[in-house]
């Protein structure tokens, strides 16, 4: 017994020795060049899902903020002053995440950009707005800025969900498609889409109708989704919209395909990654997404007023990551971190200066999602009109196509 | 439901049922062997996925060659969990060697996602994407791989275990371990064979499964939940049995989606195989604990 113990203890001191390594690794990275001049470092706050369900979002977030730290300080920084981002793995953990902000906050952050997941933003935002720190989610949950309400200090940048659904349901209508079945994950993000997707008045105002039986939902690690996609085939839906993110939508995607189904399948931008096309294979082929106009960017007018911006951030991300790996999602952070960016150089490290800045200077502001028009309603930004706030890309031998309606 | 539908489901639930079954194979050879269960059976499955991904594409090996040499690779992580998670701590009780076995799946899960890939991967197809029409249900090729490689192995192992020198040891090893060092069967070589072979079977599970549906360093969790269920309906007892628990749960599964009982909709495929394991612990919990006693 004795003998056993030593070895448990040895195991644990292993393991233990293991989990701070990767702790020490992991969880703080700090951006930026060692502030060794004299004007005092701007400190801003990331918070991203870097491991958990949410990682294949937080990852191009994480990457994103430290290619553009690493790009600002080697110019110089911020009016002379070096960024220093202080940046947590919130490990996709809702909890975790408001422990982190709190700690951001007495560090002194000037502001914070992230969390990755709705569920995360709406833990961290009262305390930051108690905080009084200017808090720029990069969570597409329409419940983190509408209304604004007292949450004076909250702002995001992605499109938000139901804009997206929107957009969706206007291209089904226009197809004339009137009779829909949903596959949607049981997590977070398939959740949230969900109750926007079944949602009846947008629903009525697009002529659509769910089939019955055709509300289906699949788990984020199930392997097979024939069950569900063989009960949608046996009803009357002409098309099958998907809310989730990898790997769920490319098995379905191929599941399909071996079922034979040939009803188009329409999903959310949860599957704006090259991976999504590497996993489902020719099975990618046809399907339908709506996205910001980042997977599409070769293919915009020269007149587009966010095309050189979205050819810089492709550029510079890829060179640093690899081709194919710029995002939608790391553009997020980016509009996030540039908008807090900009607000230092004209306003300096004042919290409330910063917050007054975002809502009322960015003004036809381009950025990777969109063109920003922030305003005291308006927390969000962008368009709400969906043909405005986004696009359609449809995938076509294995390449992203714009699909102009 | 119509016969075509019908035949669907059934499929289908074979389809993740033999998956399932290799994971249960491996659950039962180790239990009957050592009395431990072992909780990193699942992630045996995400390294011959990870593994044979890598093999392909970052190392450009063809196809059988990578996927032998994944087998091979699982298998190898499976000895060094026996010989250096498992054995040193040989005289404690076996609940402690449980919590070790979830403290080994904890590090190669870590350690996959450090070293392997943090993304959904997915090999490509044994023999083509072109499903095949079959009663009027379309199956995936790759489905017909799974099944077929299953029961082979199933065919393989029950073979080993009954005819060869070393199988009847390990058999006879798991009847009476005393009786068997008794007459010359080292217990220590034979438990050294079984998280060998449990582990080749998660392997082999791993390999087949990646082309059909993406993998990634998490996804060991799920299927070794899957797997135990697979062990447990068949009590821990023969191979065959778990083979029988994993493509029943698989069918259940898939019908249960097809039925629409009440408010089971099909949020709660997952939770069938947590319903089922309860009513298996419910049912078999005197017999179990008789099994302790007579043991």
């Amino acid at each position: 017994m004795r003998n056993y113990l030593k070895y448990a203890v040895v195991l644990f001191l292993v393991v233990a020795l293991l989990a701070l390594g990767g702790i020490g690794c992991s969880t703080k990275e700090q951006g930026g060049a060692t502030p060794t001049q004299a004007p005092e470092p701007y400190k801003v706050g990331a918070l991203f899902a870097n491991s958990g369900p949410n990682q294949p979002l937080g990852q191009p977030e994480v990457e994103t903020v430290k290619m553009l730290v690493k790009k600002i300080n080697d110019a110089g920084g911020i009016n002379g002053h070096p960024l220093d981002v202080i940046m947590y793995d919130t490990e996709s953990d809702t909890a975790k995440c408001a422990t982190l902000a709190n700690k951001l906050i007495e560090q002194g952050v000037v502001a914070i950009i992230g969390p990755t997941s709705t569920g995360e933003s709406m833990a961290i935002k009262p305390i930051a707005n108690q905080a009084n720190v200017p808090l720029i989610s990069c969570a597409a949950g329409s419940v983190i800025v509408k209304p604004v309400g007292n949450y004076t200090w909250v702002f995001n940048t992605p499109q938000l969900d139901y804009v997206a659904i929107q957009r969706l349901y206007t291209y089904l209508q226009e197809q004339n498609i009137t009779k829909i079945a949903l596959l949607t994950d049981t997590a977070g993000f398939g959740k949230a889409g969900k109750a926007w997707l079944g949602n009846q008045t947008l629903l009525g105002e697009y002529g659509l109708t769910i089939v019955p039986d055709g509300d289906q939902t699949y788990g984020s690690s199930d392997v097979d989704m024939q069950a569900q996609l063989t009960k949608i085939s046996g009803t009357a839906a002409q098309a099958i919209v998907c809310w989730g993110t990898n790997p769920g939508p490319a098995i379905i995607a191929r599941n399909m395909k071996t079922l034979g189904m040939t009803i188009p399948l329409l999903c959310s931008h949860g599957i704006a990654f090259k991976s999504f096309i590497d996993s489902a294979g020719a099975a990618a082929n046809g399907v339908i997404f709506c996205a910001g106009k980042l997977p599409i960017v070769d293919q915009l007018p020269d007149t587009d007023p966010q095309k050189a911006l979205l050819e810089q951030y492709k550029t510079d991300f890829e060179a640093e990551y690899g081709i194919g790996s710029a995002n939608t999602f790391g553009g997020h952070a980016y509009d996030a971190l540039n908008m807090v960016v900009g607000a230092l150089k004209a306003v300096g490290p004042d919290k409330a200066k910063i917050r007054d800045y975002i809502e009322n200077n960015i003004v036809n502001w381009p950025g990777t999602g969109g063109v920003y028009n922030m305003s005291p309603q308006n927390h969000n930004g962008l368009p709400s009109d969906p043909k405005q706030a986004m696009i359609l890309v449809k995938i076509e031998n294995g390449k992203w196509t714009w699909l102009q309606d | 439901m119509s016969s075509a539908q019908f035949v669907q489901y059934l499929v289908a639930g074979i389809t993740s049922g033999s998956v399932y079954a290799l994971v249960g194979l491996g659950f039962t050879i180790i239990y009957a062997v050592t009395k431990i269960i072992n909780f990193a059976q699942g992630e045996f499955v995400m390294l011959g996925g990870l593994l044979s991904f890598t093999l392909i594409h970052s190392a450009g090996l063809p196809l059988v060659p990578a996927l032998i040499l994944s087998i091979i690779a699982a298998a190898a992580v499976g000895a060094a969990m026996y010989l250096l998670a498992i054995r040193p701590a040989k005289k404690a009780s076996v609940v402690s060697l449980i919590i070790v076995t979830i403290g080994a799946a904890i590090f190669i899960r870590g350690i996959a996602g450090q070293e392997l890939t943090k993304a959904f991967v997915r090999t490509p197809s044994f023999s083509g994407e072109q499903s095949i029409s079959f009663l009027g249900a379309h199956i995936d090729p790759q489905a017909l791989w799974i099944i077929g490689i299953m029961v082979v192995v199933t065919i393989i192992l029950h073979l080993f275990l009954n005819y060869t020198m070393v199988g009847k040891a390990l058999k006879a090893c798991a009847i009476n371990p005393v009786a068997s060092s008794l007459v010359g069967i080292n217990p220590r070589t034979m438990a050294l064979i079984a998280f060998i072979l449990a582990s080749a079977l998660g392997g082999i599970g791993g390999v087949v499964l990646a082309p059909l549906t993406p993998l990634s360093y998490q996804a060991g969790v799920m299927l070794g939940l899957k797997g135990f269920v697979a062990a447990a309906i068949g009590g821990f007892g023969s191979p065959v049995a778990a083979v029988f628990g994993g493509l029943l749960l698989g069918i259940v599964e898939n019908f249960a989606v097809a039925a629409n009982w009440g408010p089971f909709t099909s949020s709660y495929k997952d939770a069938i195989a947590l319903v089922v394991l309860l009513l298996i612990l419910l049912v078999r919990s005197g017999k179990l604990a008789e099994e302790e006693r007579a043991g």
